[in-house]
């Protein structure tokens, strides 16, 4: 029989699948090498694997949620379905055309990302809406009915929709939809007002042509898993972690697959967002450093910033630009080619610079001893004292310092005339720049400061970088959770069921209806409740309301948080007061004289996220008994300091040390500099603290 | 390198992101499409003398000295004894700022501890100044629109509302002018947020030391560069449009060991009309092009711009000076780097592409209500920025509507028709316009475009390459020329204010850029692609590329 308290979440990396069960208050977790070819293979050995630990049958979960990197993949890899694109007369194009410009301006040598679909998959028809979404030329039914007798020649599987100006007014789309149904059944259609129904054509497009790209399949993997978990004996609902950071059913999933792009790293920012929860942290910077990327993300009221555009497939190192921009609910991320295994090199101004390339795990960083020669982020940890050569990952992998010295000395330290431990300072210095420069830049995108933030670190590296990046950023304490190497895939099991209703609707304040605001409100309420219900018939459902809003004339807007009573009062004069608000904390001061207007609006239903029971508070108590001391050079203070060594298994509730400390586990060692002090609490977290905090 | 070069290093860095912060804060604030769909802007960081330190990779090269120069120009004219915290200056002099009176450039002092530490600069191309409106017809920059001499923004922190009031009474859009200016300031302030918590993170009192860290390993690599290039000088040519004459650019480029000089002498006169270049313009533009092609990676400021010295003779076309009408001077400046590489081209072979488009295809639309006009209808300002061809590179294709040199995005269609009451009926690639060539040149594009019903509109064209399409190297055929015209066939001109008749349709083809090597060369792969796609058409597979009529059935007739 399925218990409702038994829950299994399954995260498809690009190297491991990492599942997790929860039974009741236990969890149990393993890590299997993904399985490429039939992804849901790995899930499967790992179900077995938990299932064993935890003494359960299959039978017994009461619900799987699932993240996976396959939709990205898919996109990066360009293995999607035979895909037409149907587009505006005049307009076919767009896809290819971007935003006419290059995304790196000194390299004549440049070349563009092909676009997904190339100009022979494209077709149009005449039909235009206007901006207002007025119709110009009428659609023409006859001209769709032609068409498709030229898109059954091409035998595509998937048709993407878009046409101009379609998120003000769908009804083209729609008739486009009908016809094919009828005359092409049996091909999957995405249409661009349902799919990401936003002004923009290129981003839109682009949304449209992608999720029609991977949808035949991610749709006929996710019916292969569903099948092949219930032959397993597990017959229960399985749900998928989407962008947004939210839980979606299959079908939907199958419909709208664009959007479980980057759904790993949400769950990573759902798993941050619920250990602030535990901690009542409304303001925490969620950094996540594994092999090849860092990844940082902003949680505010222990809820993920979210945004409406993102990049996947960046194509020229990480540069912002060189990717394709997918317009969709996502938690709001910036991923940086910053990771363990990130290679350095000296530039033309014998700059030192890291990253992106990686070493990955073949050959893997210098001290890895399998052949890598190039110095990488771990020999620099290694050469500082931050690793034990003996004890990485376990004692499984041995390290060689002097590889690490000798590949940093050749690459960087000889023509910089600096010796091993200073080259591995520079190269730390530069990749912990990076990615605080990274943080900072994010911060001030949306508006925030990041002094009076609360770091949670997790991922194989971040708890050796975590540190100083605090020290950078003027980060005051840091938190360091247990069961951070699967951290994602425990963030599937703290994720809400929601669904985001949008629309374009453009309203000047000074032309506000009430009564039009309160039925659009109440009909999208509608819509996401709706969605919601199909997951769980009975559980508690809140809606957040949001508007966007700007100047008159300005292109970009901020999004404005609305109480439930504001909304559903329609108060023009309170969503004023609150954009102003909102406007002067993030830009200094507020334009005098200007019209404010709202173009998007937005309700967010969601099953509340089970009140996380808080963190015990403890108060710091004795030092745990050390191991050894070990040299450890502190990055802050430009020398090397004599550093104890603590087991964190040793770290009982309480325990509390001072920094300069390391402390180890089997996944990774937390370092605690000069400038820190480190407490474990009740939960297992370990928090860093700055030494002369109160 | 000394421990402390490290930490220099990462404040460098810091600098850098702290200048791409301050960019991305007046993409989100501005109000005119030019700034915020299409990111005509830049931004910029400068020590307490003026020195440039770093300045943010935006969509316009055309900045890149011209920023570096402005700060002191601020210094000298507001002086610095005077210079208190809180304090914005401004400017739109064309040739203290960035060549023209659309670009407004705002220029901030930061304080530290009350001493003067920087300053934060930065320019955005604002859609309308006053005056005739953007376009080429002045006769003399007093006709271009407002000139807003150096002067006080914001006083301690309180705007100048004289000012405010005085701009909105000379131009067509107040709301947006204003809102941009407040865009501007904004977008300063961010920056020095940041500096100022970088100089208290490293306990530093100023940015001295930083400063010459920069601009010292700047200059060393810079000249590290030069030093290895093959010293000598070429000269080169290239006739363009202009506006009452066909003008003739030339330039003559010399590697000189510890600097590279171009000089400008034997180019033409000036134009009557608003397409000419304040030298500080063409100067931007030809170091942009010579960084290209011999130190893309190394980063703008004051040292490693120093060493590209740029003369040109007083009154030429590209060292117009006050009181010449310049509000299309970038016509030409974007012209400047096809002219240098064709020197480049003799100096250091198989480096630099063929000729392109060059300039940006850019039009405004100066829109009021007509007959059968709306209730409620407005006059209404609206610009689009548009690219050709770029040209064929020695071992690649030339990139299709993309712009070069310019790096400004184009704005949204979608945008666009929000920001007035036009309709964009086409804007797609132009099959056929790639010059020929083993390499071909980028597709130009098709646009069409008209007024609402109900209203009327005057078209003012920026257009360049109508009478001299790019030109082809090394046997490469020249890229297709622009063509504008009205829906009913009448030829218009390719610059200039001119009128649309209600009801009717600007119909534009944009340039293509030039070829690169004989076609006959050309991987057939990529004929048969090129013909497939319809990058071409098969009269051109078949004339110029030489395939059967059977091999363009077969290309185009795929298995059915």
């Amino acid at each position: 029989m399925t218990d409702p308290t038994i829950r299994l979440g399954a995260d498809i990396g690009g190297t491991f699948t990492d599942v997790v069960l929860e039974v009741g208050a236990d969890r149990f977790s393993t890590k299997v090498l993904t399985t490429y070819t039939a992804p849901e293979d790995a899930i499967v050995t790992g179900l077995h694997i938990v299932c064993g630990k935890a003494g359960i049958t299959p039978d017994r979960i009461g619900q799987i949620i699932h993240g996976t990197t396959l939709a990205t993949n898919a996109l990066i890899e360009r293995r999607g379905a035979q895909t037409a694109l149907i587009t505006t007369e005049g307009f076919r194009d767009v896809i290819e055309m971007r935003s006419e410009s290059r995304f790196e301006q000194y390299d004549l040598n440049l070349t563009l990302p092909l676009p997904l679909l190339s100009r022979d998959q494209r077709y149009t028809l005449p039909e235009r809406m206007d901006a207002q979404g007025g119709v110009l030329i009428q659609l023409d039914r006859a001209d769709v009915v032609t068409l498709c007798a030229e898109l059954r020649q091409g035998g595509y599987d998937s048709i993407a929709v878009g046409l101009l100006h379609s998120y003000a007014n769908p009804a083209h789309e729609r008739l486009i939809r009908e016809v094919l149904a009828q005359e092409l059944p049996g091909v999957m259609v995405s249409l661009s007002s349902d799919v990401s129904p936003q002004m923009r054509e290129y981003e839109r497009f682009n949304t449209t042509v992608a999720n029609a790209y991977i949808q035949p399949l991610i749709a006929s993997y996710l019916h292969r898993l569903a099948d092949r978990l219930a032959a397993e004996g597990a017959a229960c609902p399985v749900f998928l972690m989407h962008s947004g950071g939210g839980i979606m059913d299959i079908a939907t999933a199958a419909d709208f697959p664009v959007r479980l792009v980057e759904s790993g790293p949400a769950g990573g920012a759902v798993f941050a967002a619920d250990i602030a929860a535990r901690h009542g942290l409304d303001k925490v910077l969620s950094f996540d450093m594994g092999g090849t990327t860092a990844k940082i993300c902003l949680i505010r009221d222990q809820t993920p910033k979210t945004a409406r555009v993102f990049e996947v497939a960046r194509s020229y190192r990480f540069k912002k630009g060189s990717g394709m921009p997918i317009s969709i609910p996502v938690i709001d991320m910036v991923e940086i080619g910053a990771g363990g295994g990130s290679l350095a090199h000296l530039d033309a101004l014998n700059r030192i610079t890291v990253g992106p390339e990686s070493a990955g795990s073949e050959p893997g960083p210098a001290c890895y001893g399998r052949g890598g020669t190039r110095p990488a982020v771990t020999d620099a940890d290694l050469t500082l004292g931050k690793l034990d050569p003996a004890s990485f990952a376990g004692g499984t992998i041995p390290l060689d310092p002097a590889a690490a010295q000798a590949a940093l000395l050749a690459h960087l330290g000889d023509a910089l005339h600096m010796d091993a431990t200073e080259a591995a300072w520079g190269l730390a210095e530069v990749v912990d720049e990076n990615m605080a420069n990274a943080a900072r830049v994010h911060a001030v995108e949306n508006g925030e400061d990041l002094s009076d933030y609360t770091m949670i670190a997790f991922g194989g590296a971040a708890p050796l970088h975590a540190a100083r990046l605090c020290e950078k950023l003027g980060i005051a304490r840091c938190l360091i959770p247990p069961g951070a190497g699967v951290g994602s895939a425990i963030g599937f099991l703290r994720a809400p069921f929601s669904f985001e209703a949008n629309r374009s609707v453009f309203m000047p304040l000074s032309n506000f209806d009430a009564v039009t605001v309160r039925a659009l409100f109440t009909e999208m309420r509608e819509e996401a409740t709706t969605f919601v219900r199909s997951c769980s018939a009975d559980a508690p459902i809140v809606c957040d309301y949001k508007v966007f809003m700007r100047y008159k004339g300005q292109g970009w807007e901020i999004p404005v948080p609305l109480s439930q009573e504001v909304a559903e009062a329609a108060d023009a004069d309170a969503i004023l007061a609150r954009f102003e608000a909102d406007y002067a904390a993030l830009f200094g001061r507020t334009v005098q004289g200007m019209a404010a207007q709202i173009t998007v609006w937005s309700v967010n239903a969601r099953t509340p996220t089970s009140a996380a029971p808080p963190a015990a508070v403890v108060a710091a108590g004795a030092t745990p008994d050390s191991m050894t001391d070990r040299q450890l050079f502190d990055a802050a203070l430009g020398r090397s300091t004599q550093a104890t060594v603590y087991a964190r298994a040793a770290m009982s509730p309480g325990a509390h040390l001072h920094g300069p400390a390391a402390i180890t586990e089997d996944e990774t060692t937390i370092i605690v500099p000069d400038s820190r002090t480190a407490t474990a609490l009740a939960d297992g977290c370990i928090a860093l603290d700055v030494k002369d905090a109160p | 390198m000394t421990l402390s070069q490290v930490q220099l290093q990462v404040m460098w860095t810091r600098l850098i992101s702290v200048v791409e912060e301050q960019a991305q804060a007046l993409v989100r604030t501005a109000f005119s499409t030019s700034v915020r769909e299409a990111g005509d802007l830049s931004a910029g960081v400068y020590d307490a003398q003026g020195r440039m330190l770093a300045q943010a990779v935006t969509g316009t090269p055309g900045h890149v000295n011209a920023m570096a120069d402005a700060v002191p120009h601020f210094i000298r004219d507001i002086g610095a004894t005077t210079m208190r915290d809180g304090d914005v200056y401004l400017t739109n002099d064309p040739w203290k700022g960035t060549g023209h009176l659309h670009d407004i450039t705002v220029v901030t002092p930061t304080f530290h501890n009350g001493t003067l530490v920087g300053f934060f600069g930065c320019t955005a191309h604002v859609v309308d100044i006053g005056g005739r409106g953007f376009g080429a017809d002045g006769n003399s920059i007093f006709e271009e629109g407002l000139q807003i001499p150096i002067m006080r923004f914001a006083n301690a922190g309180s705007v100048d509302q004289t000012l405010i009031r005085l701009i909105r009474a000379n131009v067509r859009e107040a709301d947006q002018l204003i809102g941009d200016l407040y865009a501007l300031a904004t977008c300063n302030e961010i920056g020095q947020r940041r500096l100022i918590q970088m100089l208290s993170e490293f306990a530093l009192p100023d940015l001295g030391a930083v400063s010459d860290f920069i601009l010292t390993q700047s200059r060393d690599a810079t000249l590290a560069r030069m030093a290895a290039l093959p010293q000598g000088s070429a000269t080169g040519k290239m006739q363009i449009d202009g506006y009452a004459a066909p003008v003739d650019l030339c330039v003559t480029v010399s590697f000189n060991g510890d600097h590279v000089l171009c000089d400008w002498t034997g180019t033409s006169g000036l134009d009557p009309k608003g397409i000419n270049v304040p030298l500080v313009y063409t100067k931007a533009y030809a170091c942009y092009a010579l960084k290209c092609a011999i130190a893309p990676d190394i980063p703008n400021n004051a040292a490693s711009l120093e060493p590209f010295r740029i003369t040109a003779p007083a009154d030429t076309i590209v060292n117009a000076v006050h009181p010449a009408p310049v509000a299309l001077r970038h016509v030409i400046g974007h012209l400047v780097p096809d002219t240098i590489f064709a020197a480049l081209d003799q100096l250091l072979p198989g480096v630099v592409p063929a000729e392109g488009a060059g300039c940006l295809c850019n039009f405004q639309l100066s829109l009021r209500p007509g007959v059968g006009a709306p209730a409620g209808a407005q006059r209404a300002e609206v610009l689009t920025f548009n690219s050709g061809g770029a040209g064929a590179r020695p071992t690649l294709d030339g990139l299709s509507a993309t712009a070069f040199p310019s790096g400004v995005m184009t704005m949204p269609v979608e945008a666009t028709e929000h920001a007035g009451p036009v309709i964009i009926w086409r804007k797609e690639l132009r099959p056929d316009s790639g010059g020929a060539g083993q390499f071909r040149g980028g597709l130009g594009q098709l646009m069409e475009v008209g007024a609402r019903e109900g209203y009327a509109a005057d078209f003012s064209a920026m257009f360049d390459r109508v009478d001299h399409p790019a030109r082809g190297r090394h046997g490469g055929a020249d890229g297709a020329p622009t063509t504008v015209a009205l829906n009913d066939g009448t030829q218009m001109r390719g610059k200039g204010r001119q009128p649309v008749p209600q009801g009717a349709r600007v119909m534009l083809a944009f340039p293509g850029g030039a070829g690169h090597g004989d076609p006959a060369k050309r991987d057939p792969g990529a004929v048969a692609r090129d013909l497939a796609l319809g990058y071409i058409t098969a009269t051109t597979a078949r004339d110029i590329y030489g395939l059967s009529q059977s091999d363009v059935d077969a290309i185009l007739k795929p298995a059915l």
